[in-house]
């Protein structure tokens, strides 16, 4: 069940278990995702692993590791945790005081970094890697909420990329998106590769053929299979991945 | 038309009808009251009103400058008491306020804010006024405070929770702190929402009689010093209605009508900055 191992290693579970209350929203999963890859995590709704969930609220059994070192360790810090890894949520999420310039600043302030030259260089950068650059450098003192969904959810993703993190995780980042913000979030997603290790957790499976190199497909919080993007969808080797994938299910 | 059809569309008229009647009941009561308030006391609006002091009983003229100077010392006074512990309290009880402790504080909130002024007044005798040796407009700023704090806490509070969930995520998902995300993003989201509970908090207690009775006790004279006794347009009020010369009457309707003046301007304030924040945010 392992998707690749001749790729430095970066990101891996294994044998994670996550509780939320009662319901088991991750059964023993040991997932291993190479870096510089897009790795796609499909399956049917409220079936999604929510492994990234780093709230107080779940208890884990298992371990994700990050250069091997698992960051449910009592020593490992949460704040310092998060600023290793970038996240993009469902619904597109400006602070909606902020201008555009201080929403992709407000993760370079908080590590630390005041001066104004490196500030700019760091925001026009991640806006770059976001395209939106071009769209919104004229007007980058302006509210962050006169951009269209599209733009704000590119907005999220400069911000979430302007620390730097080594992982960018994207939770259904296109669930609120029209069909040409979601081409553009697609796009982003095989430009970002070069300088990220991506995990996208999507519903939609054309999606994640589009997207990724490497599909884990989930059912009931348990990882059904792993592997190759262009494999899973072709040649699916357990029953269940075809079914779904097929449309048969889900 | 069908009898169905008929039938929802009487329904929809006739509620439609009692709605507007009702709300204009509503209304009417403001309208009455201010203007009773400006034909009674609109007359009595000079530049001495607002210039002089009191004179002795029996002679007409002075004014009301004492109170209203009174007025605004001590309702300033609390709100600089009132407005930090009050909005402390309530970003505590909204972010961190799930426990047993913010069980605690939200309940002992809700009592007090059930608790009768009159009440607060004799508290604040009680606790200060004997204690201290006498009647001063601080103790009066103080049980004003006491009356402030728990409104604000709460209004803080239902604020602060409007402020979407995924706000907070996103904030400590880019590495925040949980205190930086509640002062940089959930705190400056909710302030327009948070200046408003405050500025109806400071309106409500800025016409409280009853506090103020027990505690700055009044004063016929101008002063500025907050340990002395000191009148408020509220207790000036009070003492002229149920007083026995006209003249009092004319000076009490007039100092309602600036009292009222002064929690309208409040209330306007409170509204022009609800509307400067949406108007942003759309």
């Amino acid at each position: 069940m392992v998707a690749s191992a001749n790729t430095r290693l970066r990101l891996e579970t294994a044998h994670l278990t996550a509780l939320f209350g009662q319901h088991r929203a991750v059964r023993d999963v040991s997932l291993l995702f190479p870096a510089h890859t897009v790795t796609a995590i499909i399956g049917p709704s409220g079936c999604l692993n929510r492994m990234h969930e780093l709230t107080p609220g779940a208890s884990v059994q298992g371990e994700v590791l990050l250069d091997n070192v698992n960051i449910y360790a009592a020593d490992v810090s949460p704040v310092e945790l998060r600023r290793r890894i970038g996240m993009v949520f469902q619904r597109p999420t400006p602070f909606p005081t902020m201008s555009i310039y201080d929403n992709v600043a407000a993760g370079l302030r908080v590590n630390g970094g005041r001066r104004r030259a490196a500030l700019d260089d760091a925001v026009s950068r991640a806006l770059q890697q976001a395209a939106l650059w071009d769209e919104v450098k004229d007007r980058l003192h302006t509210s962050a909420l006169d951009l269209s969904g599209g733009q704000q959810q590119r907005l999220c993703i400069a911000r979430a990329v302007a620390p730097q993190p080594e992982i960018l995780l994207l939770d259904e980042p296109t669930a609120s998106l029209d069909p040409a913000g979601t081409q553009r979030i697609e796009e982003l997603c095989h430009a970002l590769k070069r300088l990220y290790t991506i995990v996208i957790v999507t519903h939609n499976m054309q999606q994640a053929a589009r997207v990724s190199d490497y599909t884990a497909f989930m059912y009931l919080g348990s990882l059904i299979e792993v592997g190759k993007t262009n494999e899973i969808f072709t040649k699916p080797k357990v029953e269940q991945t075809e079914a779904y994938i097929t449309g048969r299910f889900g | 038309m069908s009898g169905a059809s008929l039938r929802r569309h009487l329904t929809s008229r006739v509620m439609t009808v009692l709605i507007v009647v009702l709300s204009f009941t509503a209304v009417l009561a403001l309208v009455l009251i201010l203007g009773n308030l400006l034909v009674k006391g609109a007359s009595s609006l000079d530049w001495a009103f607002f210039t002089k002091s009191p004179v002795p009983a029996g002679q007409s003229g002075g004014g009301v400058a004492n109170a209203i100077a009174g007025t605004i010392l001590i309702v300033g006074l609390a709100a600089l008491i009132g407005v930090p512990v009050g909005v402390g309290a309530g970003m505590y009880l909204a972010e961190y306020g799930a426990g047993r402790l913010g069980f605690a504080v939200r309940f002992v909130a809700d009592v007090l804010n059930g608790t009768p002024s009159i009440v607060i007044g004799i508290v604040g005798w009680t606790f200060i006024v004997k204690p201290s040796g006498g009647y001063s407009a601080l103790a009066g700023s103080i049980a004003l405070a006491i009356l402030m704090i728990p409104m604000l806490a709460r209004t803080t509070e239902e604020m602060v929770r409007l402020v979407p969930h995924s706000l907070r995520e996103a904030a400590l998902a880019l590495g925040y702190p949980r205190w930086r995300t509640s002062l940089k993003v959930v705190a400056r989201t909710a302030l327009g929402g948070i200046v408003t509970g405050c500025l109806v908090g400071i309106a409500r207690v800025a016409g409280e009689t009853a506090p103020l009775l027990f505690t700055a006790l009044g004063n016929l004279n101008f002063t500025t010093s907050v340990t002395q006794p000191m009148q408020t347009l509220s207790l000036q009020i009070y003492v002229y209605a149920t007083g026995p010369f006209d003249e009092w009457h004319r000076l009490a309707w007039a100092s309602a009508l600036v009292l009222m003046g002064l929690v309208l301007v409040i209330s306007l304030t409170a509204r022009w900055v609800t509307r400067a924040r949406y108007g942003r945010i759309r």
